[in-house]
């Protein structure tokens, strides 16, 4: 499954899962990660799975690139494992403060917001990957008819929480981060969670997301 | 603990950029959290020899300029890594500090860490033991998602410092050490290396590039001669290492450091050796950077070199 081996610099593999991004090829990814993760093999000091990619960092003191590939290589995952799923339900307040770019996904998608919202809220999302911050979920896909290129300016600062749409992917912002996504609300749920280290994230790559719809005092009532 | 017990420092002025920092955290990237730790791992990694720590104790880091800190409590040492200016108040007078060097502190003393010279970071510590939490197995701050002791943040003016154990078998030690100074930094070309022209691959070796402002612990930004993409801007969202350096899509090298995010989207050019990333660090704004194309063989064996050089370093602890 993984169609070649090659360095990211002097300390770490980078395996080419292919170049489309697809439920059957990131599943492959979260199989070989979810293996690997397992082994707790010597020497490997982190495992990044992505849309079509996994890269796997070592210890240069324990591993060179030829020997660790070769490891790699060796692996032998069945293509029939299956991937442990959960249902994870979000809910999310759409009103206007939240909402931050519901005017501009109207003008560009040319359809009414309560039509984008229900759009948006009548699909289950397939998790990809987290992270570029602590535990961001990147979920997928929108219908054709939701996708739109983020923003042209990127905001310095996007609110915690905020739930976003670009291309075929949504996303949640897990903490305030600079971000260019188009957003369409808020949720008062915490996405990921310091305290809890063994398991810091609410969604993990291979979970199916669900939003559902809530209203401003539902959200005040979750926040307090 | 009763307050005459306690043995700890005051913080007068924080500096900039003033954390925790041990070797960081492991085997998270794929929930976003990046390595972290000390920036300068062989400075962070001389301190603790030279106050006889273990070798993953906390440390303070700083950056441009230090704390100045007031100590209450019984006798301690404490010693400063990096090219640091330094002063050492106390009611004998004030002296000017050297770096990788103890100094005795007595109740009432002041330590005032002015600046790093010609670098960025530097580190301070004492032959004990911080007392400092621990997430995921490190005490690293990352302020970026707010990770680690004093809730993630940066340390501010009136915190207080404590010591949860002082080395009372410990004994004054020295290294006469001058820190690296680097000509150029080694790299391995990237895998999108053929995302870019000729002549920008040509550019990106043959000319200099300046750093600036904008470099903190999770990036460094630079400019110089505009590295055209000829096939895209973007690639899928992939992970990331330390020490990749990506095209933005306005042609600019941007490096990623030990607070980088774990994902993105620009092109990667090249990825900077293990070997030299402590003098990468140390590369103050305004600094010019040239890049020079190694092999991952070369790399592996120059990686070698420096662990070695750092091991011969600590032997010379006297």
């Amino acid at each position: 499954m993984i169609k070649n081996i090659l360095n990211l610099g002097d300390a770490a593999l980078y395996c080419d899962f292919g170049s489309d991004v697809n439920q059957e090829i990131n599943s492959n990814v979260i199989k070989y990660f979810y293996h690997i993760k397992k082994l707790n093999l010597k020497g490997i000091t982190n495992l990044t799975p992505s849309y079509n990619k996994l890269i796997i960092s070592y210890d240069l003191n324990i591993h060179s690139f030829l020997s660790l590939k070769k490891k790699i290589e060796n692996i032998e995952i069945k293509e029939n494992n299956k991937l442990e799923k959960n249902l994870i339900e979000i809910p999310v307040c759409c009103d206007n403060n939240f909402a931050l770019d519901i005017k501009r996904v109207e003008n560009k998608l040319k359809l009414k917001s309560e039509i984008i919202l229900e759009k948006f809220f009548s699909k289950n999302y397939f998790c990809y990957m987290t992270g570029f911050v602590a535990g961001m979920p990147f979920l997928g896909d929108l219908n054709q008819e939701m996708r739109l290129k983020r923003l042209e300016t990127p905001r310095v600062k996007v609110p915690k929480g905020s739930v976003g749409i670009t291309e075929q992917f949504c996303n949640i912002y897990t903490f305030e981060t600079p971000g260019g996504w188009n957003i369409l609300g808020n949720t008062p749920q915490n996405i990921f969670d310091t305290s809890n280290q063994s398991n810091p994230n609410l969604v993990n790559p291979g979970d199916t997301i669900k939003f559902y719809r809530i209203t401003l005092d539902q959200y005040n009532e979750i926040k307090r | 603990m009763k307050s005459k017990d306690r043995n700890y420092f005051k913080i007068l002025r924080a500096g900039i950029n003033t954390t925790y920092q041990d070797l960081g955290r492991n085997n998270l990237y794929h929930i976003g959290i990046p390595f972290s730790g000390a920036m300068d791992k062989r400075n962070f990694q001389l301190l603790n020899s030279l106050l006889q720590n273990d070798y993953n104790s906390p440390v303070i880091e700083f950056a441009y300029q230090g704390p100045h800190l007031k100590y209450f409590g019984k006798d301690i040492f404490f010693c400063i890594s990096g090219n640091v200016s330094f002063k050492i108040i106390t009611k004998e007078g004030v002296i000017d500090g050297n770096s990788y060097q103890c100094y005795l502190l007595k109740n009432g003393d002041e330590v005032d860490i002015r600046s790093t010279n010609k670098s960025v970071y530097g580190y301070f510590s004492i032959n004990g033991t911080f007392g400092v939490d621990y997430y995921w197995g490190s005490c690293s701050i990352n302020t970026q998602a707010q990770i680690g002791p004093n809730n993630g943040n940066k340390f501010s003016k009136d915190l207080e410092i404590e010591i949860i154990d002082i080395n009372n078998s410990f004994n004054k030690r020295k290294l006469d050490y001058l820190g690296g100074t680097i000509e150029n930094i080694r790299v391995i070309k990237g895998t999108n290396y053929d995302y870019f022209s000729e002549s920008s691959q040509n550019k990106f070796f043959k000319e200099s590039f300046k750093i600036t402002k904008l470099s903190d612990r999770m990036g460094m930004r630079l400019e110089g001669p505009k590295i055209e993409n000829i096939v895209d801007p973007n690639i899928k969202s992939e992970g990331l290492v330390k020490g990749v350096i990506q095209i933005t899509s306005a042609g600019d090298p941007i490096i990623m450091l030990s607070d980088h995010g774990t994902i993105g989207g620009y092109p990667k050019i090249a990825t900077v050796i293990s070997a030299d990333y402590d003098r990468l660090v140390q590369l103050a704004p305004g600094s010019n950077i040239k890049f020079k194309d190694v092999s991952l063989e070369d790399a592996e064996t120059l990686y070698k070199l420096y662990q070695m050089e750092t091991n011969n370093l600590i032997s010379q602890i006297k």
